[in-house]
C-alpha cells in the first residue's frame, strides 16, 4: 500500500490550480471531498477522497450478535435502509435456513419497493437540483413524505428502519396500511406524468444530461458500477430478476434499461424504475395472504459455521453481503459490498476533461450516498 | 440647466426609497412565489403573510459581523458591493414611472441605463477577485464572459427600438408607443430581450456567477452581514431597472386605460418580474458553455437579423 498522495492547494506552475471540492459542498450531498486539478472551468483530474465518515460497520458487525447488528446495518444507506435490512436478514436466514411465512415476503417486498420510489424521489429532486432547479426537489418531497408516512405506520421510523427480523416482520400490517398503500400507489401514478412535464421533456434539462457523463459498456463491468448507473448502460441486470431473493420472483416487473449510458439514461431508468416498483408494490398488495407474519425461530440466533453471500438490489445497485459464522452467536467476518462505493470509483475517469458543471451533473446521476461510500 | 441641491436630495431620497421598498418587496414576492410553487407557503409568521419578513432579515443581517478574509485584497474586497449598488442610483435617474413621475428627463436616457447596468458585472468581477477565493474567481470570470455573450443582443434589441421610436429619451420611446405597443410589432425581439435580461439580472437559468450547487455562493462567497445585502439589494434593484426599462420598450411604459400611469407601470414592471421568478423556479441551469453558444450563435444573429428587417420596412 503506498502513502495516501498529499495535496497542495496552492496554484502550480503551469497555470493549474486544485480546487477543493467538499467535504462540505452543496454539490457532493454529504462528506465526499472530491480534489479537482483544474485548468480555469475544465477538470483535467479529479480524486475522490473518501472516509470522513467512516464508522467501521463492519468491524461493528462482527462484535454483535445478529440481531444487535440489524439495526446498524440501515445506517450505512439511510436513503434505501429497508434494503439494508432485507440483506441482513436474509443472509441470516439463508445462514440458519429459515422459512419465511408468505405475509412476511409480501410485506417485506412491499417495504422495499416503497422505500424504493422514495430514494428514487429523493435522487430525482437532488438530480434536479444538483443541475440548478430548486422546484423539483420540494415537489419531490412531497410524494416521498408519503411514502416516509407509510413506512413510519408500521415501523415507527422514517429513514432508518429496524422493521424485519430473523424469519418474518417485528410487527403485523393492518388493513389501515395496505389501503393506504392502494391509495398511495393510485396517486402517485397520477402524479408521476407531472414529474415528467416538470423535467423530462424540458431543454434545458436535455442540454444538460444528454451525451454528458457516458459509461460505456465495458467501462460498467471494469469498474463494477450496478444498479441503474449499469442498466443505463445497456445491461438489464438486476438482482431482483437475475438472482431473486425474498419471494421477488413471485411478481411480474420489466426491468428497465437503456443505451446510451449518459445521465439521461440513468435519469429515465430511474423513472422507468419507480413505475415497476408501483407494478411490485400493486401485485403484492392484492395477493397477499392471511397467516403468520413471522416463523418460529430460536431466540438465541447461532448459525451452523459456513459462510453465505447474499445479494440484494439497493436502490442504488447491488449490495452483498459476505459473512463467515463459526457457529456462535456473533458473525466471525462480515463484508459488505457496497452499490456507491463502486459507483464513485467511475467517477474520476468520468469527470476527466470536463466542465465543472458537467462534474458535479455526473456525481449527482451516479446517486451516492456518502456514509455507505465510507461505511 | 441648474438644479438646485435641495431638488438633489429629494431625488436621492426618492431613489433610496424606491431602492429600498423594491427590494423589500421584491425578497418577499420570490420567497412567496417559490413557496407557492413549492406547494409551500413561503413567510407566514412576521406580519401578515409574512410581508415583514424581508425587514426582519435585513435588520439581522445589520447585525451581524462584517468579515474580511485575512487572505483577501481588502481594498477591492470592499469596494465590489459598492461598485454594484451606486450605479443603481444613477440608473434610475432617467426612469419615467409615469406621466409626471420621473426624476430627469435626459434625452439619452436609455444610453445612460444601459451603460450604467455593466457597471453590475465590474462589481461582481471585483468581488470574484478580491475575495481570494477559487470559487469566487469562477464566479467573477464567468460573470465577465457571460457579460460579452449576452450585451451585444441586448445592444440590438434597444437599437431596433431606437430605430423605431427615433429617439434616445426614455419618455419619447413610451410616448412613441400610443397606438402600439412596441411589443405588437416586435414579439421576437420581445422574446430575445427577456432572455437578455435574465442573463443581466443573473437569474437562473442563468445564474452562472453564483451557481449555488457548483461554486457554492459565487462571488459572494465570502462575504457577510452588509456586504452580502448590498449584493442583494444590487440583484433586486437591476431586476427592477432592467423591468422597468422593458416595460417602457416593450409595454408603452405608463399608458393604459382607467388606471392612473404609475399603477400601470408598476403592474407592468412587476408582471415581467413575476415572469423572471417564475423562469427561475421552473427551469435547470444552462452550462455555460451553452449559454455562450446561445449568446453567440442564437441571439445574436436573431437580433441581428431582426433589427435589418426593421431597419429595411422602416425605410420602404
Amino acid at each position: 500500500m503506498s502513502a495516501p498522495p498529499t495535496y497542495s492547494l496552492e496554484s502550480t506552475d503551469n497555470g493549474n490550480f486544485l480546487l477543493n471540492l467538499g467535504p462540505q459542498h452543496p454539490g457532493t450531498h454529504g462528506v465526499l471531498r472530491v480534489v479537482l486539478q483544474m485548468d480555469g472551468e475544465y477538470i483535467l483530474a479529479a480524486d475522490p477522497v473518501l472516509g470522513y465518515g467512516h464508522r467501521m460497520q463492519e468491524k461493528i458487525a462482527e462484535n454483535m450478535t445478529y440481531l444487535q447488528a440489524l439495526p446498524y446495518v440501515c445506517r450505512m444507506d439511510y436513503l434505501g435502509a429497508m434494503s439494508y435490512s432485507l440483506a441482513w436478514v436474509c443472509a441470516v436466514e439463508k445462514l440458519c435456513s429459515f422459512e419465511v411465512p408468505e405475509r412476511a415476503v409480501h410485506v417485506r417486498v412491499m417495504a422495499c419497493e416503497l422505500n424504493r420510489i422514495a430514494s428514487h424521489l429523493l435522487w430525482w429532486g437532488a438530480y434536479l437540483l444538483d443541475l440548478g432547479a430548486f422546484t423539483p426537489f420540494l415537489q419531490a418531497f412531497a410524494d416521498r413524505e408519503q411514502i416516509l408516512d407509510l413506512l413510519e405506520y408500521i415501523t415507527g421510523s422514517r429513514l432508518t428502519y429496524c422493521y424485519f427480523r430473523f424469519g418474518g416482520l417485528a410487527a403485523d400490517v393492518d388493513d389501515v396500511f395496505l389501503r393506504r398503500v392502494e391509495d398511495f400507489v393510485t396517486g402517485f401514478r397520477q402524479r408521476l406524468p407531472r414529474y415528467h412535464d416538470l423535467v423530462t421533456g424540458n431543454v434545458i434539462f436535455h442540454h444538460r444530461s444528454k451525451d454528458v457523463g457516458v459509461i460505456l459498456p465495458f467501462e460498467a463491468a471494469g469498474y463494477g458500477v450496478t444498479g441503474p448507473c449499469l442498466r443505463g448502460s445497456g445491461f438489464a441486470y438486476d438482482v431482483r430478476k437475475c438472482e431473486p431473493y425474498s419471494g421477488y420472483d413471485r411478481f411480474e416487473f420489466a426491468v428497465p434499461a437503456e443505451q446510451e449510458g449518459d445521465c439521461l439514461a440513468r435519469y429515465n431508468v430511474r423513472m422507468a424504475e419507480m413505475e415497476q416498483s408501483l407494478a411490485i408494490i400493486e401485485q403484492a398488495v392484492a395477493t397477499i395472504p392471511d397467516g403468520p407474519y413471522r416463523a418460529r425461530v430460536p431466540r438465541v440466533i447461532r448459525p451452523p459455521a459456513g459462510e453465505v453471500a447474499m445479494a440484494v438490489e439497493t436502490p442504488r445497485g447491488e449490495l452483498v453481503i459476505f459473512m463467515v459464522s463459526d457457529g456462535s452467536t456473533r458473525p466471525c467476518r462480515v463484508k459488505f459490498r457496497v452499490p456507491s462505493f463502486a459507483n464513485l470509483s467511475i467517477f474520476a475517469r468520468l469527470a476527466r476533461g470536463q466542465l465543472l458543471a458537467d462534474a458535479l451533473a455526473i456525481l449527482g446521476s451516479l446517486d451516492m450516498v456518502i456514509p455507505e461510500v465510507d461505511r | 440647466m441648474s438644479i438646485s441641491p435641495v431638488t438633489i436630495v429629494c431625488y436621492l431620497l426618492g431613489i433610496s426609497a424606491v431602492v429600498g421598498l423594491n427590494a423589500v418587496i421584491l425578497v418577499w414576492l420570490e420567497r412567496k412565489v417559490a413557496g407557492h410553487m413549492h406547494f409551500r407557503y413561503g413567510p407566514m409568521e412576521v406580519g401578515p403573510h409574512g410581508l415583514l419578513q424581508t425587514l426582519a432579515d435585513g435588520i439581522k443581517l445589520l447585525g451581524k459581523q462584517f468579515l474580511v478574509p485575512d487572505a483577501a485584497d481588502r481594498p477591492l474586497f470592499l469596494l465590489a458591493p459598492v461598485v454594484s449598488l451606486v450605479p443603481i442610483f444613477v440608473a434610475m435617474v432617467p426612469l419615467p414611472l409615469g406621466e409626471t413621475l420621473q426624476a430627469w428627463e435626459l434625452n439619452i436616457g436609455l444610453l445612460l441605463v444601459v451603460a450604467l447596468g455593466l457597471l453590475n458585472t465590474l462589481g461582481i468581477l471585483l468581488a470574484g477577485w478580491g475575495s481570494n477565493n477559487k470559487y469566487a474567481l469562477l464566479g467573477g470570470s464567468r460573470a465577465v464572459a457571460q457579460i460579452l455573450a449576452y450585451k451585444i443582443p441586448l445592444l440590438l434589441c434597444i437599437l431596433t427600438i431606437i430605430m423605431m421610436a427615433g429617439s434616445y429619451s426614455l419618455r419619447q420611446i413610451a410616448l412613441a408607443q400610443k397606438d402600439g405597443w412596441y411589443i405588437l410589432y416586435q414579439p421576437l425581439l420581445f422574446i430575445i430581450y427577456i432572455v437578455t435580461i435574465t442573463l443581466e439580472t443573473n437569474r437562473s437559468p442563468f445564474d452562472f456567477s453564483e451557481a449555488e450547487s457548483e461554486l457554492v455562493a459565487g462571488f459572494h462567497i465570502e462575504y457577510s452581514a452588509m456586504g452580502f445585502s448590498l449584493f442583494f439589494l444590487a440583484e433586486y434593484s437591476y431586476m427592477f431597472i432592467a423591468a422597468a426599462l422593458a416595460s417602457i420598450l416593450f409595454l408603452g411604459g405608463w399608458q393604459g386605460p382607467f388606471l392612473p400611469g404609475p399603477v400601470w407601470s408598476l403592474l407592468k414592471l412587476y408582471g415581467i418580474i413575476f415572469l423572471l421568478m417564475w423562469f427561475r423556479w421552473t427551469f435547470p441551469r444552462l452550462r455555460i458553455d451553452q449559454m455562450l453558444h446561445l449568446g453567440w450563435k442564437i441571439l445574436l444573429p436573431l437580433a441581428l437579423v431582426n433589427f435589418l428587417v426593421t431597419a429595411g420596412v422602416l425605410a420602404l
